[in-house]
């Protein structure tokens, strides 16, 4: 069964074409996370699912239900803001609760609720503090609390973490994580950090230009990115790319044949011209890229050390190439080391479409 | 705080602690040549305008025949306070002999609804510019604004006309609206550019918690602008206590502010001009806004900053 449907979706902001033809669908109970740099339609995409802006065509259903046309507090959506946007003058019970007195809830079920997410959030000592009072985490909290309250079918996150310090999104992170566990709410999330995306998501719709570039698992768009964009997205250190010619199981690169027989292509038209992505990480070295097919001898021209590995900078078949080594590693500029490729784990994209091939 | 050591390694650095020499903050000098041009030019202006409000209030505790002597910067000899009731409550204008009391409540009778009525109306246009954009809203924020570079005199005739053909020409109704108009595009402005100020993210989410466009203004939007409301207030009661020109124009006498009946006193001649009287009505009336300036203190300079965008 699908929570949120999306059919045909357009939005345009007088000439400026936001989103254009998008269709999505997210099943119920699933964590879909909207991943794209600034700019790609993914907040766009998130507001006009909370009907916080008015499409120019297309359809959103949420539960079965078209709510095209419906008031976001109408349409069974809670929502998480990147600036918490908690009402200052208010405590966070008045936070809570601001919702449900908009709806007239009895007091009692109102008492109820709000007792209820401050128990799963561990908010309750701070219910009677404003805002101002509250570290950002704490904020956060309230501000999940404020779409936890109201019993909501699906929950909008948007860039819920982006505005806390590097541990604190760890820790919330994991939080989020646990309450998706627990209440099995489909939760839409928007985050433009790549570690939230893969971290939290039961898939993954990676965004460029307002349209979705590949909708698949963390698993799937690392190992097997759709196209060219979604490769060098995802990722840190970004994939090395290769430009090349394909022939006939063999990759060509400025001298250098590689032998690609281990690739499985998808389709049988493997030639012309191709870019070849290798993960930085998915270099061997030492006796691990003996048993591999490809082997070079690279040249250290730059060593980024990172604790728990060692980023190392070269040039192979002429264009710049990186690949990760262990931390304790003890590699200097100027020494040889023998690297292996295992082209299985490599990706060919066509030079034109930039497909996956 | 560490001691003073001698043990210096030959370049003048000590291995450890301090040597002789400058330590910690630079030290500041009370009587350098920058402060004593900045503090007497301060002084200079300070004195340059405190000086006419200091002949208004000496000369207004003098007797006539005090004044007649002519020194005008002296103390007052004999200290009298008959000149501040007789502008208060006998000094005539025309036939009426009983001071500016009258212009007070009516100047009272005519601020209140002005300033309640221009800041509910104007809080309401900044926050609906600011977040319920429609088509065309920005067209009509223009056109308000160019509202406030149109000169008042160009305006006067036709709303003559207009009042008299709503049958409020005269009346303190008419001057009323007179005074929300024309401080509609400034306090629009004022409360648009603050509503705009507060993150977009708290309206929406007052939206998904289902507050309405009233829900949001009330329950939202104002508790959080009362300081923009304070500043609005300043700048509507300073603005139109002040005024005289509207006043003047669209009231009848017997509903004259106070601003025009002091010109009435001042420039009435019976006889004696008595300074000592017009300095305590004028004192009087400048009373309100000299007020606010002393209370609000801060917010008062915002209001003036906010007011200067007029240009």
């Amino acid at each position: 069964m699908h929570s949120v449907s999306i059919r045909s979706l357009d939005l345009h902001f007088g000439a400026v074409k936001v989103l254009q033809n998008l269709d999505l669908d997210i099943f119920d109970g699933e964590f879909l996370v909207l991943l794209g740099s600034s700019g790609c339609g993914k907040s766009t995409l998130l507001n006009c699912i909370a009907g916080l802006l008015d499409v120019t065509d297309g359809q959103i259903f949420i539960k079965d239900k078209n709510v095209t046309w419906l008031e976001p507090n109408e349409r069974g959506i809670g929502m998480v803001f990147q600036s918490y946007a908690l009402y200052p003058q208010m405590t966070v019970e008045g936070n809570l609760s601001f919702g449900l007195r908009n709806a007239r809830m009895p007091k009692a079920e109102i008492a109820k609720r709000v007792a209820r997410a401050a128990e799963i959030l561990q908010i309750e000592p701070l219910l009677k503090r404003k805002p101002a009072a509250l570290s950002g985490g704490q904020r956060q909290r309230v501000a999940i609390g404020r779409a936890l309250v109201r019993d909501v079918d699906v929950f909008l996150f948007d860039e819920p973490l982006s505005n806390l310090d590097a541990k604190l999104r760890a820790d919330l992170r994991v939080e989020i994580k646990r309450l998706h566990q627990n209440l099995e709410n489909t939760m839409i999330y928007v985050t433009h950090d790549q570690v939230e995306a893969m971290t939290l998501a039961d898939r993954i719709a990676i965004m460029k230009g307002g349209q979705i570039m590949q909708l698949a698992s963390p698993a799937e768009i690392y190992n097997r990115p759709g196209n060219k964009y979604v490769a060098d997205f995802i990722g840190s250190p970004s994939m090395n790319f290769l430009e090349g010619m394909l022939d006939s199981g063999r990759f060509t690169t400025s001298g250098e044949t590689l032998d690609t027989t281990a690739y499985p292509f998808s389709g049988s038209t493997a030639h012309g011209p191709a870019t070849m992505g290798v993960r930085p990480e998915h270099v061997a070295t030492g006796h691990e890229m003996q048993s591999l097919p490809i082997q070079a001898d690279v040249s250290v021209e730059l060593v980024e050390p990172m604790g728990s590995d060692t980023l190392v900078w070269t040039q192979f078949a002429g264009q710049t190439f990186r690949f990760r080594m262990d931390g304790q590693a003890e590699v200097a500029p100027g020494d040889t080391i023998r690297i292996g490729i295992d082209p299985a784990k490599a990706s060919f994209f066509d030079q034109k479409t930039e497909l996956r091939l | 705080m560490a001691d003073v050591t001698a043990s210096t390694n030959g370049n003048g650095i000590p291995a450890t602690g301090l040597v002789e020499g400058p330590r910690g903050a630079k030290p500041k000098r009370t009587f350098s040549r920058g402060n004593i041009f900045l503090y007497g030019t301060l002084i200079v202006v300070a004195v340059y305008y405190a000086l006419p409000l200091w002949v208004m209030v000496v000369t207004s505790l003098k007797g006539m025949p005090e004044i007649r002597m002519g020194n005008i910067f002296a103390p007052p000899v004999e200290i009298t306070f008959q000149p501040w009731v007789k502008a208060w409550a006998e000094a005539c204008t025309g036939i009426n002999c009983d001071g500016l009391s009258r212009g007070f409540w009516n100047s009272v009778r005519i601020l209140v609804p002005s300033v309640v009525l221009s800041i509910a109306v104007a809080s309401v246009n900044g926050y609906a510019l600011s977040n319920w954009k429609f088509k065309g809203s920005e067209v009509f924020f223009t056109i308000l604004m160019l509202g406030a570079f149109i000169p008042y005199q160009v305006m006067i005739y036709p709303i003559v006309i207009l009042l008299r053909e709503m049958g409020l020409y005269g009346t303190l109704w008419g001057l009323v609206l007179v005074h929300t108009i024309f401080g509609m595009p400034i306090l629009t402005l004022l409360f648009r550019n603050y509503f705009t100020s507060i993150p977009m993210d708290l309206f929406k989410a007052a939206r998904v918690d289902g507050a309405g466009f009233w829900g949001i203004y009330f329950r939202v939007m104002v508790p959080m602008a009362l300081p923009i409301f304070v500043v609005a207030m300043i700048l509507q009661v300073t603005g139109i206590w002040n005024d005289f020109l509207f006043g003047v124009i669209y009231t009848k006498p017997e509903i004259y502010p106070m601003t025009v009946q002091l010109n009435n006193i001042v420039n009435s001649v019976q006889g004696v001009k008595e300074y000592n009287v017009n300095m305590a009505a004028t004192l009087l009336t400048g009373l309100v806004p000299l007020t606010i300036y002393f209370v609000s203190g801060k917010l008062f300079v915002r209001g003036i900053a906010a007011g200067a965008v007029k240009g």
